[in-house]
């Protein structure tokens, strides 16, 4: 276990060190921050001063030497535009991401398994093609078309739901404030949360019902079913267990392409997380944190997957981790 | 089912009640605002921008600002007088106070004079200016270097910050006057002006509180808001999303695709006015020689229908022109008109010799201007007419600088705001053949050059005679018209829309900063 920790912590290195570079190598084609910094009318050369006391006109190896000595040191550099340290930034607005990406999770989990169940042992029943026909259409419809509809639906002609933002929030702790525990915040997340789900509920229905279809067709099923099991055990003790693994996978990938996701929903929706705050960054060639980003979530995708393997192991014990011999 | 339906929308309809009776009653005097951005700094000489200059005109006063019909209007200064050639006195409001309870003194107007030649951003608009005399507690002088007819627009920009409040070390031991781009600074985080909103909480990219200043000194402005709460809201349709379903109050700017859904609307207007910023094309004479020969433009402006695009592709939503000076403006020559004539074109590219024409690079931003890049799409397939064959590129606004700075391509966009809201600064900027030294020209990518045009506009900056004045500029218009120096498509509007009963149509204006202090919401 220790073993395998050590391993990815290594890889998560290597891999942050590969992004690093990347990034770094094509941070010059982003634009040019100063343009962000300055008015029109400033003048070439008093933008090019401004240049050179930033150190943006040192050879690439000084400027990406500095930039790995400081991030050794814990610091990623500071944001142009929030002027803070970039992984403040991306911290504070690390909650409001995560929030969502769970409230969709959610959504995710309680539609798609039941869903996707229904249609695996009832696949005659009307409301099982009405699921398949559903999640054919759902997953062709982009995610901010699926967005601004709501929003024209619920908070434009309805008046239900609020139209932007994450309304009033509870404090938690450090930068965590939660959407969970005020109406208000709860009212806020849900519109947000079923757009960002809306492209991977169907996708969901769709693996879990492949997958329950198989397990229902399989040899232990049959036996179970033959030794007089009640359906309900078998298929939602013996078969839906089995079903998970592949789900639990495909689903560890699926929260980093989320992540994506959360860009688009995110600017829509004005939600204050680190999908939106990315975009303003390339938007503004505000270069250190694009680049602290970057890296940031390619921990997260790391993490994630680490994640997911010891998960593995909890449902499927005979997972080897290491994936040595037995 | 329908008896649940029925029910569905009583309840619904209840809660609908409910929550605007709610909102009616708590916001009375609270104004939710929302911007496609908030305010990059709390540093008012940090960045010369519009979003700045909003913050500017909510938390400072300048010494006197526009109108609605580009007159001065005394704010911080009662009055003033021109005393000699290069001398302007103006006589100081009294009894006025920032927000940190400190008396406003001449000795803050010269604290801000000296700081704004010291801001990388502002210095250019003072470079004529020498020196701000103190004369005595309530009288100050603005001292030029020569005859300059931009004093006043010029004081528009002078917005005194609480010297006392600015002076000294913060706690890291930093100086708090001093001007930082790329990091925090006291004066990014902290502000004490004498305007009618102080800044009660800030979170970069999320909100901006403002609550009214009890002590402001214009105690005759009818303005009663006593809250403001800026949010930016970056997506043109989840803005108007925001204002139609009622949660925010007043949004700006309105794309055009959107004039549909909130004019139809009846619980909220729509105010727009012509602006002031000029969208043109520039043809590259050093990269193309074709460009050279004044037949060869002016058959490439004949070509092109601007009317026709700000008709169909910007909705009306804009003023064709024919010269840089939208009307208004002293440089402003009634006689340009736009044109647009295609047998003449097609005529002129014969006579030039091209009648099979050529092909040419052309580069435009896709995020900076309103439908940018459909305006871009829509002249190249214009100039086909004429068999220029257009190479069109277009890209996010972080990209297209660094390409206009490299005058990447044949035909390149620009749009051009004057800071002075004056003709001159057009020409320098646009028309003035480029000069690294003097910085003239500067974003005048054809590398048009004509003496008369660089001379005129030098002496009009000299000239502190508007009848004068005004014919220097309208005659570098002409010439500029004549030569077909650059491609002129139009002037765009500004729009801003509020729910009906915030009364935004008396404090908006052509300079997009909306006098917020006097806004009166019913």
């Amino acid at each position: 276990m220790l073993q395998f920790l050590f391993k990815r912590l290594l890889q998560a290195a290597i891999v942050m060190l590969i992004i690093s570079l990347l990034s770094f190598s094509i941070k010059d084609k982003l634009g040019d921050p100063l343009r962000e910094m300055t008015g029109m009318s400033v003048s070439t050369a008093e933008r090019e001063m401004l240049r050179k006391k930033m150190g943006l006109n040192d050879p690439f190896l000084v400027q990406y030497g500095r930039f790995v000595k400081k991030a050794l040191h814990g610091d990623l550099g500071t944001s142009y535009f929030h002027k803070l340290p970039t992984m403040t930034v991306i911290l504070k607005k690390l909650p409001a991401t995560l929030e969502l990406t769970f409230a969709a999770t959610l959504i995710i989990i309680f539609t798609s398994i039941p869903l996707g169940v229904m249609a695996a042992i009832k696949p005659n029943h009307w409301f099982s093609k009405l699921i398949m026909a559903f999640s054919i259409i759902g997953i062709s419809i982009p995610v901010f078309v699926t967005a601004l509809a709501l929003i024209y639906v619920f908070s434009v002609k309805l008046g239900w739901m609020p139209s932007f933002g994450r309304g009033e929030t509870v404090h938690l702790f450090g930068y965590w404030d939660t959407n969970f525990l005020s109406k208000d915040g709860i009212m806020h997340i849900i519109m947000p949360a079923i757009a960002l789900s809306s492209i991977m509920v169907p996708l969901f229905i769709r693996l879990v019902r492949a997958e329950m279809l198989e397990e229902l067709s399989s040899e232990y099923v049959k036996f179970a079913r033959a030794k007089g099991l009640s359906r309900t055990k078998v298929y939602f003790k013996h078969a839906l267990k089995n079903t998970m693994l592949p789900v639990i996978t495909v689903g560890g990938v699926q929260i980093g392409i989320m992540v994506a996701y959360t860009i688009l929903t995110e600017s829509v929706f004005q939600w204050p997380g680190m999908g939106f705050m990315f975009l303003e960054a390339v938007n503004r060639s505000d270069i250190p944190l694009i680049v602290a980003y970057i890296m940031f979530v390619g921990f997260l995708f790391v993490l994630v997957n680490t994640l997911v393997d010891l998960l593995y192991g909890i449902i499927n014990p005979t997972v080897n981790l290491l994936g040595k011999g037995q | 089912m329908r008896k649940q339906l029925g029910f569905i929308g009583k309840v619904s309809a209840a809660i609908l009640l409910g929550s605007l009776m709610s909102m009616s009653t708590l916001s009375a005097k609270t104004l939710k605002l929302a911007y496609d951005a908030d305010p990059v700094t709390l540093d008012i000489h940090e960045q010369l921008s519009g979003g700045i200059l909003q913050l500017a005109h909510m938390s400072f006063d300048p010494l006197v600002r526009w109108t609605k019909d580009f007159k001065f209007e005394p704010r911080l200064a009662e009055s003033w007088e021109r005393v000699n050639d290069t001398t302007v006195r103006f006589k100081l409001r009294k009894g006025v106070k920032f927000h940190s309870g400190n008396p406003l003194t001449p000795a803050d107007f010269k604290w801000t004079f000296d700081r704004l030649k010291q801001s990388p951003d502002f210095k250019g608009i003072f470079s004529n200016f020498t020196d701000l005399n103190i004369v005595d507690d309530n009288t100050i002088e603005l001292v030029t270097d020569g005859p300059y007819p931009l004093v006043m627009h010029t004081a528009t920009y002078i917005f005194p910050m609480d010297s006392k409040f600015y002076t000294g070390k913060d706690e890291s031991g930093k100086d708090k006057s001093v001007i930082v781009k790329n990091g925090a600074s006291f004066a990014s985080t902290h502000l004490s002006g004498t305007g009618p909103f102080k800044v009660t909480s800030r979170e970069q990219g999320v909100k901006v509180v403002f609550e009214r200043f009890k002590d402001y000194w214009d105690k005759d402005s009818k303005g009663n808001v006593d809250k403001i709460i800026m949010t930016p809201i970056k997506d043109n349709q989840t803005r108007v999303a925001a204002l139609l379903s009622g949660d925010v109050d007043f949004i700006a700017p309105v794309a055009p695709n959107e004039f549909g859904q909130v004019e139809s609307n009846d619980k909220v207007n729509l105010v727009t006015m012509p602006g002031t910023r000029i969208i043109t094309f520039q043809m590259n004479q050093e990269r193309r020689k074709e460009f050279k020969d004044p037949k060869v433009r002016q058959a490439i402006v004949n070509a092109i229908n601007n009317p026709g695009i700000v008709k169909k592709i910007m909705r009306g939503f804009a003023t064709a022109a024919g010269q840089m000076s939208p009307k208004g403006y002293l440089g402003y020559n009634e006689a340009l008109v736009p044109r647009f004539d295609l047998a003449k074109a097609k005529k002129l590219m014969s006579e030039s010799g091209y009648p099979d024409g050529f092909s040419v690079t052309m580069m435009a931003p896709n995020n900076r201007y309103v439908n940018d890049e459909k305006i871009a799409q829509a002249v190249a397939a214009m100039l086909s007419k004429i068999n220029i064959k257009v190479d069109l590129k277009t890209m996010p606004k972080a990209q297209y600088w660094p390409e206009f700075d490299k005058r990447a391509a044949d035909i390149m966009m620009i749009g051009w705001h004057s800071d002075t809201e004056d003709s001159a600064n057009f020409y320098e900027f646009l028309a003035m053949t480029p000069n690294k030294e003097t910085g003239k020209g500067a974003y005048n990518s054809g590398n048009y050059s004509n003496k008369f045009v660089d001379e005129t506009t030098m002496k009009a900056n000299k000239e502190t005679d508007p009848k004068k004045r005004a014919a220097m500029l309208q005659a570098v218009e002409k010439q500029m018209y004549d030569d077909a120096a650059f491609v002129p498509l139009h002037w765009q509007n500004l729009a801003w829309a509020a729910r009906k009963g915030v009364n935004i149509e008396p404090v908006v204006n052509a300079l997009n900063f909306p006098y917020l202090g006097d806004l009166v919401i019913e």
